[in-house]
């Protein structure tokens, strides 16, 4: 890994298309905002480049342990209406969000 | 003679790769215990880890892994014993977590591969590129209000294994069988109860096509086919459309599209444009899968029999020929039926028994094996009332007839319908000498070099009999009254 710094611009597009894939509705005149933003937390995240780690092996958590794991039991589930308690709209038994046709 | 579809230009082959998403056969979910059962009311086999509330955290399922495993094996395939999970991020309404869990970079099952048969008897290899697991997604439904989509998240966090072979195929029957052997494969270890009607087992299909000797050309996507003859139908129209365009001077665009069974074509569904980017990135709430080689061990000595094992078995044996073999273990039912009718038996006349009259009446009654009118030990004793020479194969007929119709068993019927064997020269030479008497002018045509007519007699004699004579001893004696 390159241990340089480099300062990453993030421009209108690119938070135009992040915000198409997470489905959130950003206005014309927001754009620059978030992508002043997102830009500020990605440069600063960006620091870590500065460390070398070269011989150091990937890690995913922060724990030395092993992966736990659960027996194939059925322990959990019919609780329908806690389940539901966070639909913002609910039909019968089912949420209900408006029509998604792709 | 491999398959080619003919061009205005020339000869194109059919390039073809599947990813099969086989549901995993387990009492709970991958990552939470809610109980991964089918068919339950709304939202009821949800737990909160699985709706996604805000710190739930996933524990992975054992038996999960183990069926991967066990499904690894059976594709001759190398087990990972470091795996990883990644999310892969999209936004859907019934996606809850906004991510799927999926194994990206590191799946459990690496390479390996399997043999398909064609029709023509030929047998091809198939190489699998990797098996991984990943959870499943709810159910969205919209028509059931004409504003809503609703949402079930019953199905959401089951898992599933992703099966992705390499571009081997070359024709639709390739992935016809392919897609068989699959099905067969998990069926046999009990790792998914492979249905593609209820949805259980389905395939995104890739296809290009190429003139021969050609690199790969592009290939389109199409999502989610939930029937073998589907997949079959629209790698044939998916191939012909690329045919045309680039025989047009077009280019064939890199795409996902669906099949529209009814209207028989295929439709962009997302163009290149507007491609997922699922932005994968290690799981942080969970640590790498470490399996150890002895687990490994342990479960592919307690792994069930193969398909291809069980033919090779039924072939030695049994001294059945491959093809019927192969006809036998496609499925497992069918497989243990014969089996148990096979069982200190004949076997060639156990397996045309069960492949031919057995199968002619399940297939006319729209019946399976398991609803089969008739018994394996039922359909067993009437094969001994054959071998010890009771009755005749062709009274054995009409008893297999009379038990579909009545469940008797066979004894029973020969019994009451009075159809056994007449082994008796004496009796059978004194039809013999009738049948003779009446037709001399046959006599004289047969000896006289009309060999066919040996079979006039023969068949005179036992229509005499009511089809009870044992067929050997008429055969000697007649030779011998001729000659």
């Amino acid at each position: 890994m390159g241990a340089e710094l480099t300062d990453k611009i993030l421009d209108k597009k690119i938070v135009q298309r992040v915000a198409k894939l997470s489905s959130l509705a950003v206005k014309e005149d927001e754009l620059a905002i978030y992508a002043a933003d997102l830009g500020g937390i990605i440069n600063w995240m960006e620091q870590l480049n500065g460390v070398d780690i070269t011989d150091v092996q990937p890690m995913v958590g922060t724990e030395i342990a092993q992966l736990r794991l659960r027996e194939d039991v059925v322990t959990d589930g019919d609780c329908k209406e806690d389940v539901l308690s966070n639909a913002p709209e609910r039909i019968a038994d089912f949420y209900a969000v408006p029509k998604v046709v792709e | 003679m491999s398959y080619m579809i003919e061009g205005s230009t020339g000869a194109w082959e059919v390039v073809i790769g599947l990813e099969v998403h086989a549901q995993v056969i387990s009492k709970a979910k991958l990552f939470s215990g809610a109980s991964a059962h089918f068919g339950a009311d709304p939202n009821t086999h949800v737990s909160l880890v699985d709706a996604a509330f805000p710190g739930m955290l996933p524990v992975l399922n054992r038996e999960c892994v183990d069926q991967a495993i066990r499904t690894g094996l059976g594709l001759n395939a190398k087990i990972n014993l470091m795996s990883r999970f990644d999310r892969k991020n999209y936004f859907y309404a019934d996606l809850p977590q906004g991510y799927q869990i999926s194994q990206f970079e590191f799946p459990i099952v690496g390479e390996g591969s399997i043999e398909i048969e064609l029709e023509d008897g030929s047998v091809k290899n198939i190489g699998i590129t990797r098996l991984h697991l990943e959870q499943d997604a709810g159910k969205s439904i919209h028509d059931l209000t004409p504003k809503d989509t609703v949402v079930d998240l019953n199905r959401s966090g089951v898992a599933l294994m992703e099966i992705v072979s390499e571009p081997d195929m070359r024709s639709p029957e390739e992935a016809g069988a392919y897609l068989r052997k699959i099905r067969a494969i998990v069926r046999y270890l009990g790792t998914c109860d492979g249905n593609m009607e209820e949805g259980s087992m389905r395939a995104d299909v890739n296809v290009s096509v190429r003139k021969p000797g050609e690199d790969y050309r592009t290939r389109c996507e199409l999502k989610n086919i939930n029937s073998i003859r589907y997949v079959m139908q629209a790698i044939e129209i998916e191939a012909k459309r690329h045919i045309e365009i680039y025989e047009n001077g077009g280019e064939v665009d890199q795409e996902t599209r669906l099949f529209d069974v009814a209207r028989g074509e295929t439709r962009t569904m997302r163009s290149k444009e507007n491609a997922h980017d699922y932005r994968y990135f290690p799981d942080p709430d969970l640590l790498p899968l470490i399996v150890e080689q002895s687990h490994v061990d342990h479960l592919k000595s307690t792994l069930a029999e193969l398909p291809d094992d069980k033919r090779n078995r039924f072939q030695s044996e049994y001294g059945l020929p491959r093809y019927d073999a192969n006809v036998l273990v496609a499925e497992q039912d069918v497989a243990n039926f014969f089996e148990k009718v096979a069982k200190n038996r004949d076997g060639r006349m156990a397996s045309n028994w069960v492949t031919g009259e057995l199968f002619a009446v399940l297939n006319k009654q729209g019946l399976t094996i398991h609803e089969s009118p008739i018994s394996a030990d039922a359909l067993g004793s009437l094969l001994d009332l054959i071998a010890d020479n009771t009755i005749n194969g062709k009274i054995a007929k009409e008893v297999f007839e009379d038990m579909v119709e009545t469940g008797d068993m066979p004894g029973d019927i020969v019994e009451r319908k009075g159809l056994k064997q007449v082994t008796d020269t004496g009796a059978i030479e004194k039809v013999i000498a009738e049948i003779l008497a009446a037709n001399p002018d046959k006599i004289a045509q047969y000896k006289s070099g009309k060999d066919k007519l040996f079979g006039f007699f023969v068949g005179q004699v036992m229509k005499e009999m009511q089809g009870k004579a044992n067929p050997a001893i008429v055969n000697d004696l007649l030779k011998k009254q001729l000659s």
